[in-house]
């Protein structure tokens, strides 16, 4: 059933069963393709901020492709060792520590992919960032996508997804939210929202209709609104 | 799991550098002296120092290592084998270990005013004949740097691949970023600070002072009439004993020291309820001891310079800011702290980070963990030896690109 259900980047706590929970995370390709839909974002020579930048492969790119002055943060010791192996700068650090390090206006771009809805406060995190940098580009998971509201309704269950492949009780991802909540509190927050790009199956699209239906995740292109 | 239990083994037999030999090396001259920074000038300058592993034909692997206060140029390796202990980053250093002697050319120099080989307070002053004492002019961090960046130099070596050093060494090597941007190609700073903290000059001040009041002091004219003795056998041994017993409580952390003595006492499983013992507690011995053994190894006189110097550093008063200090080099950092360490708090090093990332330079930092407080970094070799070993081959895969 999960198998009939579940799309490329959904997976689907199948049954009333207690079935083996399917971990699934992005694709070597499917991660390339939103590393590539970021990198389109910014512009060569500048200086780029990645938050959770992992074994620093988007920063490397972003270095090698388009010559931009790169800095990473990142918690896992393990990737932390990895990125310096890249020769990638990485400050290793709690997000919700509050980028205490980064001076303001120290960066064009800071990015942070998949990991909003795992800090404490997002809310804070996403002022940092534009304390940080002039620009913030956000990927954010959508649980407003159609199939996690199908088994949630179907199953009554707390879904199990591609961008939530835990056990409710042990998860990273403190925060569920869609990308109706996501803009509504950029709303709130008095933000602008420069570019928005569903991301369906894996693949980013320039506009979608019920994107807040249809999209696994989303990335945002965020600044101040002008004075 | 096999590969756990194989590990040390392998490490033991690829381990050390053998034996080593302290080198000398006159630089600068009474006619072209060191301008200090105080205005004064020095010169001829002796410098000791040891190398290791081979300089590459394109002399571009060469690592120069500053140690901390108290340090000397022996870094690895025994001078003899019945050496007693090796030298003292002896597991860091050599064949396959975190600096590799096997693909880099590892340098060490003792500090001017240091009393382990370069000139300091103990030489002789040409002009007297006898040793310089309180005589010896005032130096500083800055002044210190200026001569291993001659020595240096004057091994062939335009450009190091980096510059490495914990403490008042770490100092150091920020001081040869802000001096001499374009000399190195990357720095490592451990569990050091761009000034030292008010409490960190208030614990120098305490031991300089058990030294001065010392009534063996003599206004550091405490040196024999036929030169001087051996380390120990004259000048103020109580001073510089206790001086030592205190800067060596800033070294652990609360942790480490409660785990190693917690409330143990010495002599016996009751109190004796007895002033005039002075070890009751077993750390009071190991206090004890620590100040025994250094004070076979080091000149008091030194001891009042190299702390005093640390006292003034201040990269950012020195530069107007520190943005200006470290901004110049395009020299990439690996900035290193530790949880435990209070004399030299990860708040200070996150200050150098936030000056690197405000200038855009490429920086590395990590806070780790350590029970041992200030002297992790001399302990906790193979935490080091993970970031360090890719830290320098990108290093050097980036500077042999250009």
């Amino acid at each position: 059933m999960s198998e009939a259900l579940g799309s490329p980047l959904l997976g689907f706590r199948a049954t009333f069963n207690i079935m083996p929970t399917k971990r699934y995370c992005y694709t070597d390709p499917e991660a390339a393709l939103i590393d590539r839909l970021i990198m389109d974002q910014c512009r060569p020579g500048q200086r780029v901020l990645d938050l959770g930048c992992g074994d620093g492969r988007l920063l490397g790119r972003l270095r090698d492709e388009l010559h931009c002055t790169i800095q990473g943060i990142e918690l896992n010791h393990k990737h932390v060792v990895e990125a310096i192996g890249k020769g990638v700068p990485v400050l290793q650090g709690d997000l919700d520590a509050g980028l205490q390090e980064i001076p303001d206006g120290s960066f064009d771009v800071a990015v942070l992919s998949q990991t909003l809805q795992q800090v404490l406060h997002p809310k804070e995190l996403l002022i940092q960032m534009l304390r940080v940098a002039k620009q913030a580009l956000v990927v954010v998971p959508n649980f407003g996508h159609w199939r996690v509201r199908v088994q949630l309704l179907l199953h009554g269950r707390a879904p199990v997804t591609n961008s939530l492949p835990y056990d409710w009780y042990n998860t990273p991802n403190l925060h569920l939210l869609s990308i109706l909540d996501f803009r509504d509190l950029i709303n709130r927050m008095h933000l602008r929202i420069v570019r928005e790009f569903p991301i369906i199956r894996g693949k980013p699209v320039s506009r979608a209709w019920a994107a807040n239906v249809r999209a696994d995740s989303a990335l945002f292109v965020l600044e101040h609104l002008p004075n | 799991m096999s590969a756990e239990i194989e590990e040390p083994k392998q490490r033991e037999i690829v381990q050390g550098v053998g034996l080593v030999q302290t080198e000398f090396r006159t630089l600068f001259s009474a006619d072209s002296p060191l301008i200090l920074e105080s205005g004064e000038r020095l010169g001829p300058i002796t410098v000791a120092y040891e190398t290791y592993g081979t300089l590459s034909p394109e002399r571009n692997n060469a690592i120069f290592v500053c140690h901390a206060l108290t340090g000397d140029a022996h870094l690895a390796g025994r001078h003899s084998a019945d050496e007693r202990k090796p030298g003292w980053w002896d597991g860091f250093v050599g064949p396959g270990l975190g600096l590799d002697t096997d693909k880099y050319f590892v340098i060490c120099a003792n500090v001017l005013g240091g009393c382990q080989g370069t000139t300091g307070p103990i030489s002789i002053n040409p002009e007297t004949g006898r040793p310089y004492g309180l005589k010896f002019p005032f130096l500083t961090v800055g002044d210190m740097v200026s001569v291993h960046r001659e020595l240096v130099r004057s091994l062939g070596i335009d450009k190091l691949l980096a510059i490495v050093g914990g403490s008042l060494g770490g100092m150091q090597t920020l001081q040869w970023a802000a001096a001499y941007p374009e000399s190195i190609h990357s720095v490592i700073c451990l569990a050091a600070a761009a000034k030292l903290s008010a409490q960190g000059i208030a614990f120098n001040a305490v031991g300089r002072r058990a030294i001065t009041v010392d009534p063996d002091f003599h206004d550091g004219d405490y040196y024999s009439a036929d030169g001087p003795k051996k380390y120990g056998e004259e000048g103020p041994r109580t001073g510089l004993a206790l001086a030592r017993m205190v800067a060596h409580i800033t070294y652990l952390s609360d942790v480490s020291i409660e785990s190693k003595f917690g409330r143990k006492l010495q002599h016996s499983d009751q109190f004796a309820y007895e002033l005039q013992r002075d070890t009751e507690f077993q750390v009071e011995s190991y206090l004890h001891y620590q100040g025994k053994r250094f004070i076979e190894r080091f000149d008091a006189n030194s001891y009042l310079y190299l702390t005093r110097a640390m006292d003034y550093f201040d990269l950012a008063a020195r530069y107007g800011s520190l943005e200006t200090a470290l901004g110049r080099t395009e020299a990439r950092f690996l900035v290193t702290s530790y949880d435990t360490d209070w004399l030299f708090p990860s708040s200070q090093s996150r200050e150098i980070v936030a000056a690197l990332v405000k200038t855009s330079r490429h920086v590395t930092y990590l806070e780790l963990q350590s029970v041992y407080g200030h002297d992790s970094f001399l302990i906790e070799i193979q935490q080091l030896e993970e970031l360090v070993k890719p830290f320098l081959s990108e290093t050097l895969r980036h500077a042999t690109k250009h």
